[in-house]
């Protein structure tokens, strides 16, 4: 993990803000509130360079609990307020709290726009597959036949791969984490944070009022090891302890049993973040869990790619004009190209 | 065509004013031809207001009356506010220009037509009768009709060159141009100039349009049916500096040039619309200046991106037409709540819906005013002229800036892409903007910072990301006075509606006195109108002032709030008329407002008013 950090000799700088945190007690948002709290202050960037900018919903009134800059925007309108605001703030540190009916639903265009531009921030979309602040109606990501208040005989929408969905649209970094598992959680933060360009973290937030136990079959002890497959780079996809582990047979990811020999450690798909071809099968790895045969759920950082971000380019343009047209003179534009005297 | 015939003797006669009409098919290069003629006479010192008429289609099929394109051209030795009611010549170059045309030109008035444009194809496609020409079977005589086979006679022109057939025909239009110069004694200097600077790196295309340029000209110098040669001298303009330019150059510019004087980054977020495109083009080819130009995913987009830009200490501006601005509603809204600068242009067409994306209207005054959910007062200037377009968006971005609030300025089709010459000011003349930034602290400061304290004016710090100790959270959601906290406290939420409100109505002790546009102080009619009318209502009012009648004129740049001597105005005129291009908007606010009972002279064609439309519903009013 080169990219990351050196962690800060201490966190000296509190940044928690005054106002009482008000989400429902129980709610996954605290963990994640408290991870991010955590990473900041291990990377120990003064207050007025973080910004954090969010939509509408339960994750949104993220801003209001950190003392740093902060905009409580509209309805899934975050990603293109904070595409402006890095136009015209390079340097700042920026991130982007949002859900996944903010980011998926009514701000989708806004999300897979931002992905394409690659503006330098780091999305948390907090995912607990229901729309929570609204009290309880299915959201894009909830599964098929999902029974809420808006539908009581159950969901009949196909749901978003939120990771494919991002990938499809030239993501250039792409994470998934859980609420459950702080300290893996701590590590993605982080490596959003290094990442230049959008850094998109999925998070499995739990909803314990509207939507508990949506991903338990991820997070709970029992049944962790054997659904969620960690993955990190350079090492082979193994889960369930060690004794399982996911091959590639051409194209296809399959589960071989490692401990009863059906296959090698060596025969095993190694994941190589830098992929692009391997990170779109891996984040297709989205089976219904409870479906027998379902292969394990990827957690851990995806893929990355360096490409030059929004703001670079932007920036390059302005600098190159000027350096061309020389910075420009107010009084030569008002003139224009054509002027007539009238003595 | 290297050797210049010796000319004929011809006479020349002076005209005070012109208006002529070039139109054709959107293929034929009119606006070109429009425009540059336009160029020629405002640079020889003539007076000048145009009105491109641009078909609704891209290219619609050729020949056919949806597809005419029109470029109307007024200019004078005296000053000319209108591109004019009615046209002295007329320029057609098929069939379809003539038929949707001629209802415009004045009897007795010119018409120049290329012959080539009426064989019977063309007829057919302009829906004439089988068997019948316009410019054969005597319909025309109580007009001048020239007929000049324009395709065939730039063919020649170009005889030898290497171009294909299609080539050659695209440059019909120089050969109108050359002549239309001839027509009216002027030179080509100007013209050729550009040409040489359009096709730089096509010399062949330069040389076969210099060529045709001067075979046009030539042919009304040697053609036996021209013999009268017109002169329009200098128009009495003040003295100055002057240029052309159209309603969208001029709010490009005076975003440019007010973001310059208040020290500020010019971020631009838009999606492409008509009739607004045109100011994102002109923004994108000054990034010398620092201007940011992003073509956003969505109107929204484009909104949200420029408020994120002002929140991050530029100065965040978007445009779009009304079908745009309908979808920027819910942002409008959130900018207002955070108490940010951003301007919003409305460059209005044609509505509702889609509507009419080419043409004008000025239906969009309601929804500058409550087009928001809850109690949203946004300022809101209007446009009444090309050059006025530069003096509104810089006055829109001054009060946005010292006053943190959106503000709204509202231009339309008409003057978005006419024309008038532009008496241009020195940057050092114009009026300074003082943005009202919060002062960075030490972080050891004791008091947490207020983001929502006011000043005297009811106007809260500008405190941007970055900024050492300044740290606050701003948001959509109601909050709590002073410290922009979080809160649903009933009595909270009244005061926080009071003070936002009381903070844009203040806005208007800032304005100039209100001053009539002519006409007596007291008397029998005041005209009131907004925005682009200006011209033609002017002109109406001058006219009716000349025939002896108590008439005054004042024209409204200020929408909302309204100037604060608008009130005592109303009360010194027994009647009042409100033109607007709209079924009444202003003149319901005005009612509203003041209890006066205004009358309305209204119209809804996605055309702007002739003078003499306005004349006659006022004199119609006075003898009421």
């Amino acid at each position: 993990m080169s990219t990351l950090q050196p962690p800060a000799p201490a966190a000296k700088i509190d940044y928690s803000s005054d106002q009482q945190v008000r989400w429902c007690p129980g709610c996954g948002d605290y963990s994640i509130l408290k991870q991010v709290e955590s990473v900041l202050a291990q990377h120990g960037r003064p207050k007025e360079e973080i910004v954090f900018i969010s939509g509408i919903g339960c994750s949104s009134r993220f801003p209001y609990y950190l003392d740093t800059y902060g905009m409580h925007s509209i309805h899934g309108r975050a990603p293109a307020i904070a595409s402006g605001m890095r136009s015209v703030q390079p340097d700042l540190s920026v991130w982007l709290i949002t859900g996944d009916g903010d980011s998926l639903s009514i701000g989708g265009n806004h999300l897979i726009h931002m992905l394409r531009r690659n503006v330098d921030l780091n999305v948390l979309l907090f995912n607990n597959e229901i729309y929570g602040l609204t009290k309880g109606q299915y959201s894009p990501t909830s599964p098929e036949g999902a029974i809420s208040r808006s539908t009581p005989m159950g969901s009949t929408d196909h749901p978003f791969n939120p990771l494919a969905l991002c990938k499809g649209a030239d993501a250039t970094f792409i994470a998934r984490g859980m609420d459950r598992d702080p300290k893996h959680l701590r590590e993605m933060l982080q490596r959003a944070d290094a990442h230049r360009g959008t850094s998109l973290l999925e998070i499995y937030q739990n909803c314990n009022v509207f939507n508990d136990g949506a991903f338990e079959v991820f997070t709970e002890k029992a049944s962790k090891a054997s659904h969620t497959v960690f993955v990190e780079n350079g090492k082979p996809l193994l889960f369930d302890n060690g004794t399982k582990g996911i091959k590639l047979d051409g194209m296809t990811p399959v589960v071989v049993d490692i401990a009863g020999g059906e296959a090698a450690v060596e025969d095993l798909w190694v994941h190589d973040e830098r992929d692009s071809f391997k990170a779109s099968i891996l984040v297709r790895l989205f089976d219904d869990p409870r479906q027998p045969g379902a292969l394990p759920r990827p957690f851990g950082v995806f893929f990355v790619s360096d490409r030059h971000t929004h703001e670079t380019k932007m920036n390059a343009q302005v600098a190159l004009a000027k350096q061309k047209k020389g910075p420009g003179d107010l009084d030569a534009l008002l003139r224009g190209e054509n002027v007539w005297t009238i003595a | 065509m290297d050797t210049i015939p010796t000319p004929r003797p011809k006479t020349v006669e002076a005209r005070e004013k012109v208006v002529i009409l070039f139109a054709g098919d959107s293929g034929d290069g009119i606006q070109l031809t429009g425009s540059q003629f336009t160029d020629t006479n405002a640079l020889f010192g003539n007076d000048v207001s145009t009105f491109p008429n641009y078909p609704a289609e891209i290219r619609a099929p050729q020949g056919t009356l949806a597809g005419v394109s029109g470029y109307q051209l007024h200019f004078g030795s005296v000053d000319v506010f209108t591109p004019g009611d009615v046209c002295d010549v007329l320029v057609v170059m098929n069939s379809a220009a003539l038929k949707a045309n001629l209802p415009k030109l004045k009897h007795g008035g010119t018409i120049i037509a290329n012959s080539d444009g009426f064989d019977t194809k063309n007829l057919r496609l302009a829906g004439y009768p089988d068997e019948e020409n316009p410019l054969t079977d005597h319909s025309l005589d109580n007009y001048v009709l020239h007929t000049v086979d324009v395709t065939k006679l730039t063919r020649n022109a170009l005889e030898g060159t290497t171009l294909g057939m299609k080539e050659k025909d695209r440059s019909k239009n120089m050969f109108v141009l050359g002549f239309i110069n001839w027509m009216y004694s002027r030179s080509l200097d100007r013209n050729k100039k550009f040409l040489e600077a359009k096709f730089k790196s096509k010399p062949e295309l330069l040389e076969a349009n210099l060529k045709v340029l001067q075979a046009g000209y030539n042919y009304g110098d040697t053609s036996e049916t021209f013999t009268t040669r017109y002169e329009v001298k200098p128009a009495p303009m003040p003295k100055g500096n002057y240029r052309n330019i159209t309603g969208n150059q001029g709010i490009a510019i005076g975003l440019v040039a007010a973001a310059q004087k208040a020290g500020l980054e010019l971020f631009y977020g838009s999606y492409p619309i008509t009739p607004a495109s045109d100011i994102l083009h002109e923004l994108s080819r000054n990034k010398h200046f620092g201007v940011k130009t992003f073509q956003a995913e969505d109107e929204i987009a484009a909104i949200c991106s420029a408020i994120g830009a002002s929140y991050g200490g530029a100065l965040g501006v978007t445009a779009s037409s009304g079908p745009g601005i309908a979808l920027k509603g819910e942002a409008l809204g959130l900018a207002f709540m955070l108490e940010i600068p951003l301007v919003v242009v409305n460059v209005q067409r044609g509505g509702p819906s889609t509507g009419l994306p080419t043409k004008t209207e000025q239906a969009d005054l309601w929804q500058a005013l409550f087009g928001r959910n809850g109690e949203a007062p946004i300022p809101v200037l209007a446009a009444t002229s090309p050059t006025d377009c530069f003096d509104m968006v810089y006055e829109a971005v001054k009060l946005a800036v010292e006053h943190m609030t959106p503000v709204i300025l509202l231009s339309d089709g008409y003057i978005a892409n006419g024309a008038e010459p532009w008496r241009f000011p020195e940057a050092k003349d114009l009026r300074p903007i003082t943005p009202p930034f919060a002062k960075p602290r030490e972080t050891t400061d004791a008091e947490p910072f207020l983001p929502y304290a006011r000043d005297e004016r009811g106007v809260r710090p500008w405190a941007i990301p970055g900024m050492k100790g300044l740290q606050h959270r701003i948001g959509g959601i109601e909050k709590e006075n002073k410290t922009g906290n979080i809160s649903y406290d009933p009595q909270n939420h009244e005061l926080m509606v009071k003070l936002r409100a009381e903070k844009v109505q203040r806005i208007a002790d800032t304005y100039r006195p209100i001053r009539l546009d002519s006409g007596p102080e007291n008397g029998e009619l005041l005209i009131i109108g907004w925005g682009s009318t200006y011209g033609a209502i002017r002109t109406a009012a001058l006219e009716l002032q000349k025939e002896g009648h108590s008439v005054a004129h004042v024209q409204l740049r200020h929408m909302f709030p309204f100037n604060n001597g608008l009130r005592g105005l109303l009360s010194k005129y027994r009647k009042v008329l409100v033109p607007e291009m709209n079924s009444g908007q202003l003149r319901q606010l005005l009612r509203a407002e003041f209890l006066v009972d205004a009358q309305g002279l209204n119209k809804v064609q996605g055309m702007p008013f002739t003078s003499e439309e306005i004349r006659v519903g006022a004199l119609k009013l006075l003898k009421s």
